[in-house]
């Protein structure tokens, strides 16, 4: 299993957030790293992991983790879950009003563990 | 590089910024934006909002970040105080001075002050700015009656703004009737009684002499010696155009006030335009901001090359929603078009008043106005200004006589293709079609995206959804109902796909009937279906659930949750008063009584909420699902039990009832009422059903709804035994939850339902399609599959194991803000991205 988001070539460390199990099926979960929030969507109907930053542009809400994923004409997607505004999980574009870009970053899964690429803190 | 100095960072000289950028030669230019409000551009259309939850920051047309991003150097807090058009500088009020190549004049205009004694008191304010609205509300709490002098549109708005402070508000107007310059007599008498009986007070022909007080405002004093005593006015007697800089340095000024323009927007300076309120065109200053937006583009496109775009007036028709009454202006209202003739009628029952001017060969609408039913504006406007031939009987128009609906109805399509649907962002129907025909647009948020319509004021959107309708219809599309792109089926199919095939998973449904992964649509209208048809535990179902169920609680501001433990009936003793008082102190969380009678807690971290449920479930307390599309409160009075008019035991029956259905999943919220008498403190006939005591028995209502549209519940049978009644709300409640489609409340449900209450009943009461006793079965089942999905969560630690914020760290959320108001804690305003 590996995932494809953005490109991987500006990756400075993999940074090990936890075990493949801690991340319910089609669903999210939040990831310290840092003074980082990131959300980690373990999107198994794809067979596909995704990550992006946890705030919501919209408002400044830390929830994106807890939003409901999908897709958007096969562009994988994560809506948040208190106004709706959706984001693609591959670019981090807003896919349905005109809001800020969220970053989006890399995710490897490894002898069961979920590694996340971020840049040098 | 061409410098561009816009003096005035308001509504329209922010659009003429947007609107430079975007064109084909926006690059080539340097802009520097001065602006001597404290902030950038804000919508000051919606100003009134700020008082019902909007704050500053909402307002905004664009974030401050944006000028950066857009290359534009915006110096906020600063006042041009001097043009040199020798050399081609401006002077601010520091001392800053800037060269300019091309300078815009978007300087907007100051609210008018008539000349009188005593507007320099306190309590004396204007609306204009973000900053008189901090003074109002901030003024407004030391008195209880409040007047606006002006009763034209802005003195409307203002008025709406002291009602949404609670004050007793009155409304002063110098003319005989409200609106002078967009509405008739007739219509303002009309528009009048609305206002009166939302409990606004109006005065008409006023002249106020004075405004009296000592040191600070008292009462106003009219000239045929009347008195009115007011604690606080807001003066919105009209705008007078910032002019003085354009003055000052010798620019030709209209003699009723603003800078002089040609059809380019240009002065008698070749090197100054100016645009918005601030300037004068053919002898007109235009208060409104459409005009000034199209100025804008004007001079966008002359600083383009492009001479072919020129100003040539505006039409100044406009339909708008006052204190929630509808008042549409449009064409010539007043009908003084030799020769024209108006059509109008008046129902003072329910008030409306709809008036049309017909051209003197009958072939053409001049105009007309509308009052409390505006719903056929866009129609009207559109055959105004695109000249299209009336029917034979124009009456029908305003709904007059015969064959009324049809004719409305057909309009869309014979509308010509160059009919200007969207006047913010200038879109015709052609181009809307053309989305449709050419770009494959199949909804109105496509349509949206490509050409911007419905996204400045939004009063174009029924059109565009009826345009797009009717073009896709013609591309021979059927129009269904389908969930969204996963599933082309309805709810009400979908339903009936799980019972018949067994579905019992998300990925099932949507191997066998859909296609791709899903989404926030179609992901918790399932959930709901599941959780309908075989009770599947809603913990089961978390991850295709919007995160109220996902987490059981309801997500509030700042990204905690609320709490809500159920209390059937409203009935709770002491000592579980307490137990609520102790956990909330406990974990510190801000309580309030709901509307459904019983308590919430709010401020929950997510880790919290499974140690506050254990509490709370040791207590005796349930879930109270107030965080699902189910049933959430049965509301009651006292009842016969301690009411001396009581009737029958309403919280006896309520308590029953609610335990009945608690759990219960639907397509939206349920809620229902039990009244121990005719007097219904219970209010049982604004519930999706309400019961009422008789002498006989009970009286069953449905779909009543409280809400943006209040609605009575209808009458469904009456004076019913107890046994029979339980039967009937069973048969609907399960009917409903069959049938209607996602988000759907009962009430609209209902409205829908071809054949309306009388369907209803023939299939409820009479069992017209024999499945009286199917539906009652499936409630039963459902009723005896009842668990608390709390209990279940704090009972399993792999459950509970959910809810933190970190996967990786035991940390709560660091980033959650509280402010404390009137001793509790609240979460902190919405940051915003600065």
């Amino acid at each position: 299993m590996k995932s494809l988001p953005s490109n991987t070539t500006g990756v400075a460390t993999w940074f090990r957030a936890a075990r493949v199990t801690d991340f319910p099926a089609d669903g999210g979960a939040c990831v310290r790293y840092g003074n980082l929030q990131i959300a980690v969507f373990n999107f198994a109907r794809r067979n596909e992991w995704y990550a992006c930053q946890n705030q919501c542009p919209h408002k400044m809400q830390m929830v994106l983790s807890r939003g409901l994923i999908g897709s958007q004409d096969g562009e994988p997607k994560v809506a948040c879950p208190f106004h709706k505004r959706a984001f693609s999980l591959k670019s981090g574009q807003c896919l349905n009003a005109d809001e800020d870009c969220l970053t989006v970053f890399p995710v490897k899964v490894e002898d069961g563990f979920v590694y996340i690429g971020v840049p040098e803190e | 590089m061409t410098r561009i100095i816009v003096v005035g960072n308001g509504m329209v000289g922010y659009r003429f910024c947007e609107k430079l950028r975007k064109s084909a030669a926006g690059s080539a230019f340097e802009v520097i934006v001065y602006g001597e409000e404290p902030r950038p551009a804000y919508d000051r259309v919606h100003l009134s909002d700020y008082f019902r939850g909007m704050t500053a920051d909402d307002l905004l047309m664009a974030p401050r970040s944006w000028y950066a991003e857009h290359d534009i150097e915006l110096h906020t807090g600063e006042l041009i105080t001097e043009i040199d058009r020798e050399g081609k500088t401006v002077r601010t009020h520091n001392g800053r001075v800037d060269h300019y190549d091309v300078l815009v004049l978007a300087t907007g205009s100051a609210a008018f002050v008539p000349m009188m004694e005593g507007t320099e008191r306190h309590g004396v304010f204007v609306y204009r700015t973000i900053e008189d609205l901090h003074h109002i509300e901030a003024y407004s709490k030391k008195t209880s009656r409040g007047a606006v002098m002006g009763g034209g549109l802005l003195g409307l708005e203002a008025a709406k703004a002291l009602v949404d402070l609670g004050l007793e508000t009155h409304v002063v107007e110098f003319a005989p009737r409200l609106m002078p310059r967009q509405i008739d007599d007739a219509g303002s008498a009309v528009l009048k009684m609305k206002l009166e009986q939302l409990g606004l007070h109006v005065h008409t022909g006023k002249n106020t002499q004075a405004i009296e007080g000592n040191g600070r405002l008292e009462g106003l004093v009219f000239s045929d010696g009347t008195r009115l005593d007011v604690g606080m006015l807001v003066i919105s007697a009209g705008i007078r155009p910032r002019d003085e800089l354009a003055r000052a340095c010798g620019l030709r000024v209209a003699a009723r006030g603003g800078i002089v323009v040609d059809d380019s927007m240009r002065t008698d300076d070749p090197f100054i335009y100016a645009i918005g309120e601030c300037a004068s065109h053919n002898n007109l200053v235009y208060g409104l901001v459409a005009p000034g937006y199209e100025m804008a583009e004007v001079v966008v496109q002359r600083l383009n090359d492009e001479t072919s775009r020129s100003f040539r007036g505006f039409d100044m028709s406009t339909k708008l929603k006052l204190i929630g009454v509808d008042v549409a202006s449009f064409g010539d209202p007043f009908g003084e078009t030799p020769g024209s003739v108006p059509i109008a009628f008046t129902d003072t029952r329910k008030g409306i008043y709809k008036r049309i001017n017909v051209s003197e060969d009958g072939k053409y609408l001049t105009g007309g106005i509308l009052v409390g039913d505006a719903s056929a504006y866009n129609i009207l406007h559109q055959m105004m200004i695109n000249r299209m031939p009336l029917p034979e009987n124009p009456e029908a128009l305003i709904g007059i006589g015969t064959g009324a609906r049809e004719q409305v109805g057909g309009g869309v399509g014979d509308l010509p293709d160059t009919a200007q649907i969207c006047s913010c962002e200038n879109v015709t129907k052609a181009d809307i079609v053309g989305q449709v025909t050419e770009h494959g647009a199949t909804t109105v948020d496509d349509i949206k995206k490509a050409t911007r319509a419905c996204t400045g004021c939004g009063g174009c959107t029924p059109l565009v959804n009826d345009l797009l309708k009717l073009t896709l219809e013609s591309l021979g599309h059927t129009i269904r109902k389908s969930l969204c792109e996963h599933f082309d089926y309805s709810r009400q199919e979908l339903y009936d796909i799980v019972r018949v095939t067994g579905a019992r998973t998300f990925d099932d449904l949507l191997d066998s009937h859909g296609k791709g992964d899903g989404c926030e649509i179609c992901k918790p209208a399932v959930a709901s279906i599941l959780a309908s048809a075989w009770n599947e535990p809603v913990p089961k179902l978390a991850t295709i659930q919007d995160t109220n169920d996902r987490y059981l609680a309801n997500i509030q501001r700042g990204g905690t949750y609320s709490v809500v433990p159920r209390i059937p009936g409203g009935e709770i003793t002491p000592a579980k008063l307490i137990a609520i008082g102790r956990i909330a102190k406990k974990y510190n969380l801000y309580t309030k009584v709901t509307g459904g009678q019983r308590i919430d807690m709010f401020g929950a971290r997510v880790d919290e909420l499974p140690d506050i449920w254990e509490e709370l479930i040791a207590e005796g307390f349930e879930s109270g699902h107030a965080y699902g599309k189910a049933l959430r409160t049965v509301k009651s009075c006292v009842g016969s039990t301690w009411c001396r008019y009581g009737v029958q035991d309403s919280v006896s029956f309520a308590v029953f009832i609610e335990n009945r259905y608690k759990g219960l999943r639907a397509p939206h919220k349920i809620k229902g009422a039990v009244s121990g008498c005719i007097r219904e403190c219970a209010e049982a006939q604004s519930k999706d059903f309400g019961i009422i005591a008789t002498e006989k028995g009970w009286n069953l209502y449905v779909g009543g709804n409280g809400g943006a549209r209040p609605q009575h519940a209808k009458l469904l049978v009456a004076d019913v035994d107890t046994e029979t009644c339980i039967k009937l709300v069973d048969r609907f409640l399960m009917y409903y939850i069959r049938t209607a489609d996602p988000l759907t409340r009962t009430a609209t449900w209902l409205n829908k339902m071809e054949g309306g209450l009388e369907y209803l009943r023939d299939v409820i009461v009479n069992d017209s399609l024999g499945i009286g006793e199917t539906l009652e079965e499936e409630m039963k089942a459902l009723i005896a599959n009842y668990e608390c999905e709390w209990k279940r969560v704090v009972e399993s630690p792999h459950l509970r194991s959910q809810y933190r914020h970190f996967v990786n760290s035991e940390e709560a959320d660091d980033t959650l803000q509280f402010v404390t108001m009137r001793g509790q804690k609240c979460p902190a305003d919405w940051q915003k991205n600065a």
